[in-house]
């Protein structure tokens, strides 16, 4: 491990490695590599709770003496359990049927699925305001009918499902992919009906992956903004969620009590990347691979 | 050749009623067709292997038998019942598959339990009897104390064990297996080709297995079932379609060959004029293509040979001496003799047929 | 006898490949719903409201000095900010897939923060620590560098959501290289520079033109983690999506459809520019 530090203390008996550089080299590159990660990753998340913890234990609680604060954990915690099972259960779906059948424009399915992840989280936002808002597409036969989905609850479970949209399905896809059909094949020719098959067989094959994407699609379920900013229409105490929050407060020079609500999203990030990180460790054999974000 | 064709003499042949029957099966995957109007009877009781290159439709034919795949036209029926519109699950067949497919999250126990587990409750045997059977067919696969290990810490061989017993749990009426040996290392496959041999002989439970290997087809078999390119070209016990085989492709598939040509002839089958040993089948006359084995040629004087070359190498294999004869159309003839004399590189020689087929 | 239980042929079956796996009709429709009404609609909406525009009406909204400004500033920023996560991202992926260092894992699960933490949290850590009286912007104005409220600031907060796109893109390709070949390489005379340069190196073009453009399109499409550091002033720092948040707060949805379409045009170049990437990497590398 310290070879890289002391060249020197390289035992003669190792064969020369003639496919790497020189240790210098490495040491080099390791050194501005850990440096850039540590400016540009770390310190935003040390600055996250340096700030929130700048005027000492009290002003940081005294941000969760808030009522406001306290409506906007309720709402985010809210749109988490709305979003992420739904996302669950068509995640299911859609690698059930995509994984596990053949049939044409497989490719194209896939495509549109992912499309979410490619689209600003302000315009998958606005495309919902296009369609409920007061000059959208459903927008008067909205009023007339005294629904509201805009500047409410369901628009902003709406935009948060369409941000996580392709989470689950994005990981179970390959994942079954890899499977193949045989374990299900297995079960059936032995009796099963393909429901036992799915629960006894498949679901346990899956789970770590399953779980690894409910991690990451409940973390960006709580942390979206974009999106939910364009239509949560920021009514304090009623339609703000935690990251909406933290905006309101920082933009009125309340920083304490922004980095405070802020750290508890950062706490969840910190967690998220533990279990992930486990998950990746230990069942590296059970996630689908080659994954890119 | 080996212990069973002595053992079993008074065994499951003299009681050839039929489990299985296929009939005119064809089936189409996408536009390629895989099983042309196949029919084949699996008697009750026996070992038969499905033999053919890849491609040839053998795996798609037991997947068929097992409820994997739908014919596109045909039946198949299990005794006189006509199974063709069963489900998968009301086949009662035990399939082990080439991969195995246990299941990676359950013990060697609860994989071979699964089958009983899934049963719905009225027919679902309790717990004691189902710990039972699995101790037993642990015994059975010679795994005893292995049940609460997973398939990953088991080696290839006794995956394969643990995936027949998972099979033969559920009691099945027939028993499939696709390449069974086929992701073994050599020793594993010949111990376990005995022991599949073995336990069959003890549970009398119909068998078919397929394999692209003809040694293991014609070692482990009762009869073996030749496919080519979706058709049934033979049926016969190992001896019958070593001996005597259908058509040049159960010929070739089976073993090394060379092609001669010569001339039928009331009967007769002459090469370069000389009289042969072989017997022309009834009513071909005219030039025929002959097929010899290799043990069935021999070095013999330029006067007596029906073929002559030179030799290009020879080598000692198993006790018997291997001597490849180039003739003068560059034809390599591969020659087995016991003879023993070494000729050297470029040595001419003549060679005498002593035995081959010819087909109609 | 009975008659024959013939295969059914109904539309399902004639349209996927027949399996006995149950579960193909109630996945697909479910699937096919979900996405319809949660993804395709909605959009299909937006692609509604620009062709209402007409072509004309987009090139207007587009060549209004202040859109086309905004526009500049998030294509052009991020463009550059995906150069510079590239380069540091393939070298974080090639230090972290190659050496072996204490602490490797923990730098590794680091690389993804940006993924895990919410993009306004990271937006004001951003902005606090590059303010005039930040850690970082106090030292830096000393050298006469101003990152806050400008086209800097958003350089900086989109180089860090850019980064992971970058790394996790080349480091399975890194991860998968024979060591053979280098070494064959080696043998063949070639000093450690060369077999870098023209044995490593030209495998991993397409997978590191993959990451810069995923990092390009993440960027162009932020704005949480921008708009705190970045001002907000029009001509200098105004980013095309806050833009938009800008004309729906003032109901102008068909200025917003528009900033989106043109947005999501480019964006669509981008994706089809990766996909032909990969598809030229297929055939020139066997693998993506």
């Amino acid at each position: 491990m310290s070879e890289i530090f002391s060249p020197i203390a390289v035992p003669a008996a190792k064969p020369a490695q003639v496919a790497s550089e020189g240790a210098a080299t490495r040491a080099i590159l390791i050194g501005i590599a850990v440096a850039f990660l540590a400016l540009f990753l770390v310190l935003p998340l040390f600055a996250v709770f340096t700030q929130a913890f700048s005027k000492g234990i009290g002003a940081f609680l005294d941000a969760f003496r808030e009522p406001d604060a306290w409506s906007a954990i309720r709402l985010t915690l809210t749109v988490a359990v709305i979003a992420v099972p739904f996302n669950v259960v068509f995640g299911l779906a859609a690698s059930w049927a995509i994984a596990k059948f053949e049939f044409p424009g497989k490719s194209l399915l896939i495509t549109l699925i992912d499309l979410p992840f490619s689209v600003s989280p302000v315009v998958s936002g606005m495309i919902y305001v296009l369609l409920f808002g007061s000059q959208g597409l459903f927008g008067s036969w909205l009023i007339d009918h005294g629904i509201q989905i805009l500047f409410a609850l369901p628009g902003i479970v709406l935009a948060t499902v369409f941000v996580t949209f392709p989470f689950v399905a994005r990981e179970l896809i390959p994942l079954m992919q890899e499977q193949g059909t045989a374990e299900e094949e297995a079960a059936l020719t032995l009796g099963a009906s393909g429901l036992h098959a799915f629960r006894t067989v498949t679901l346990p094959n899956i789970r770590w992956g399953l779980l690894y994407s409910v991690l990451l699609c409940n973390a960006r379920a709580m942390g979206e903004f974009g999106a939910v900013s364009v239509v949560s229409g920021h009514i304090r105490g009623l339609t703000n969620t935690i990251p909406l929050h933290v905006e309101i407060l920082y933009n009125e020079y309340n920083f304490v009590a922004a980095f405070a609500v802020a750290s508890l999203l950062a706490v969840l990030a910190l967690i998220t990347l533990v279990l992930k990180s486990v998950l990746e460790w230990r069942f590296a054999g059970e996630l689908a691979h080659g994954r890119a974000h | 050749m080996n212990s069973r064709t002595a053992g079993r003499t008074d065994g499951p042949l003299d009681r050839p009623s039929t489990a299985i029957r296929v009939e005119n099966v064809s089936k189409t995957f996408d536009t390629a067709a895989v099983l042309h109007d196949l029919s084949l009877d699996v008697r009750a009781g026996e070992l038969i292997g499905l033999l053919g290159p890849s491609g040839s439709g053998k795996t798609t034919l037991l997947r068929i038998i097992a409820g994997l795949d739908a014919p596109d036209r045909g039946r198949i029926l299990f005794g006189d019942d006509d199974a063709t519109g069963l489900a998968v699950q009301e086949r009662a067949v035990g399939f082990v598959f080439q991969h195995y497919a246990l299941f990676k999250h359950m013990s060697v126990a609860d994989n071979i339990a699964y089958g009983l587990n899934a049963r719905r409750r009225a027919d679902r045997p309790v717990k004691a009897e189902i710990k039972r059977r699995v101790g037993d067919l642990l015994d059975l696969i010679r795994l005893s104390g292995f049940g609460d290990r997973y398939p990953s810490q088991l080696s290839g061989g006794q995956r394969q064990r643990v995936a027949l017993a998972r099979a033969l749990a559920v009691e099945p009426r027939v028993l499939l297996l696709d390449e069974p040996f086929g992701a073994l290392d050599a020793q594993v496959r010949k111990d376990l080709r005995r022991w599949l041999r073995e336990i069959h002989d003890r549970t009398g439970q119909t068998t078919i297995f397929v394999t692209h290997d003809q040694d293991e087809a014609l070692e482990l078999s009762d009869r073996v079932a030749v496919l080519d390119r979706g058709r049934l070209e033979q049926v016969g016990t190992p001896d019958e379609v070593q001996e005597h085989p259908a058509s040049a492709t159960v010929m070739k598939f089976l073993g090394d060959s060379v092609e001669v040509e010569a001339i039928a002839e009331g009967g007769r089958v002459l090469v370069r004029g000389r009289e042969t040993p072989v017997v022309a089948p009834a009513g071909t006359i005219g030039p025929v293509k002959l097929y010899v084995r290799p043990w069935q040629l021999q070095l013999a004087e330029p006067e007596s040979a029906h073929l002559s070359g030179t030799v290009r190498s020879s080598y000692r294999t198993q006790g018997r001496q291997r001597i490849e004869v180039v003739d003068a159309e560059g034809r390599v003839l591969a020659v087995e003799d016991f003879d023993g004399v070494r000729y050297a590189a470029g040595h001419p020689v003549g060679l005498r047929i002593n035995g081959g087929h010819v087909f109609g | 006898m009975v008659e024959t239980p013939r295969p059914k042929t109904s539309l399902l079956r004639t349209f996927r490949r027949p399996s006995v796996i149950p579960g193909f009709g109630i996945s697909f429709g479910y699937t096919l719903t979900c996405l319809g009404l949660i993804v395709l609609l909605p959009l299909a909406g937006l692609v509604a409201k620009a062709s209402g525009l007409g072509l004309s009406g987009i090139w207007e909204v587009a060549t209004d000095p202040r859109v086309a400004s905004a526009l500049r500033i998030s294509f052009g920023v991020s463009a550059l900010a995906a150069l510079v996560a590239s380069a540091f991202g393939f070298l974080v992926a090639w230090v972290l897939t190659r050496y072996r260092f204490p602490g490797r894992k923990l730098v590794d699960a680091a690389v993804d923060l940006p993924f895990a933490l919410p993009t306004a949290v990271a937006g004001i850590a951003l902005a606090s620590l590059y303010a005039p009286d930040g850690l970082l912007g106090a030292p830096l104005a000393r050298l006469g560098i101003q990152v806050a409220y400008t086209p800097v600031g958003i350089f900086i907060a989109m180089v860090f959501i850019g980064l992971p796109f970058a790394v996790r893109t080349v480091q399975p390709l890194i991860a998968e290289i024979d060591k053979e070949i280098e070494e064959a390489s080696a043998t063949l005379g070639a000093t450690r520079l060369v077999t870098l340069t023209k044995v490593v190196l030209p495998p991993l073009i397409p997978a590191v033109l993959t990451g810069f453009a995923l990092a390009f399109a993440r960027g162009v499409g932020e704005y949480g983690s921008i708009i705190f550091i970045a001002g907000n002033l029009p001509y200098v720092s105004e980013i095309a999506p806050l833009l938009i948040v800008i004309k729906l707060s003032e109901f102008d949805y068909g200025g917003a459809a528009a900033i989106a379409t043109i947005m999501l045009g480019i964006s669509f170049l981008t994706l089809l520019a990766i996909n032909l990437i990969q598809a030229w990497s297929r055939r020139r590398f066997g693998y993506v």
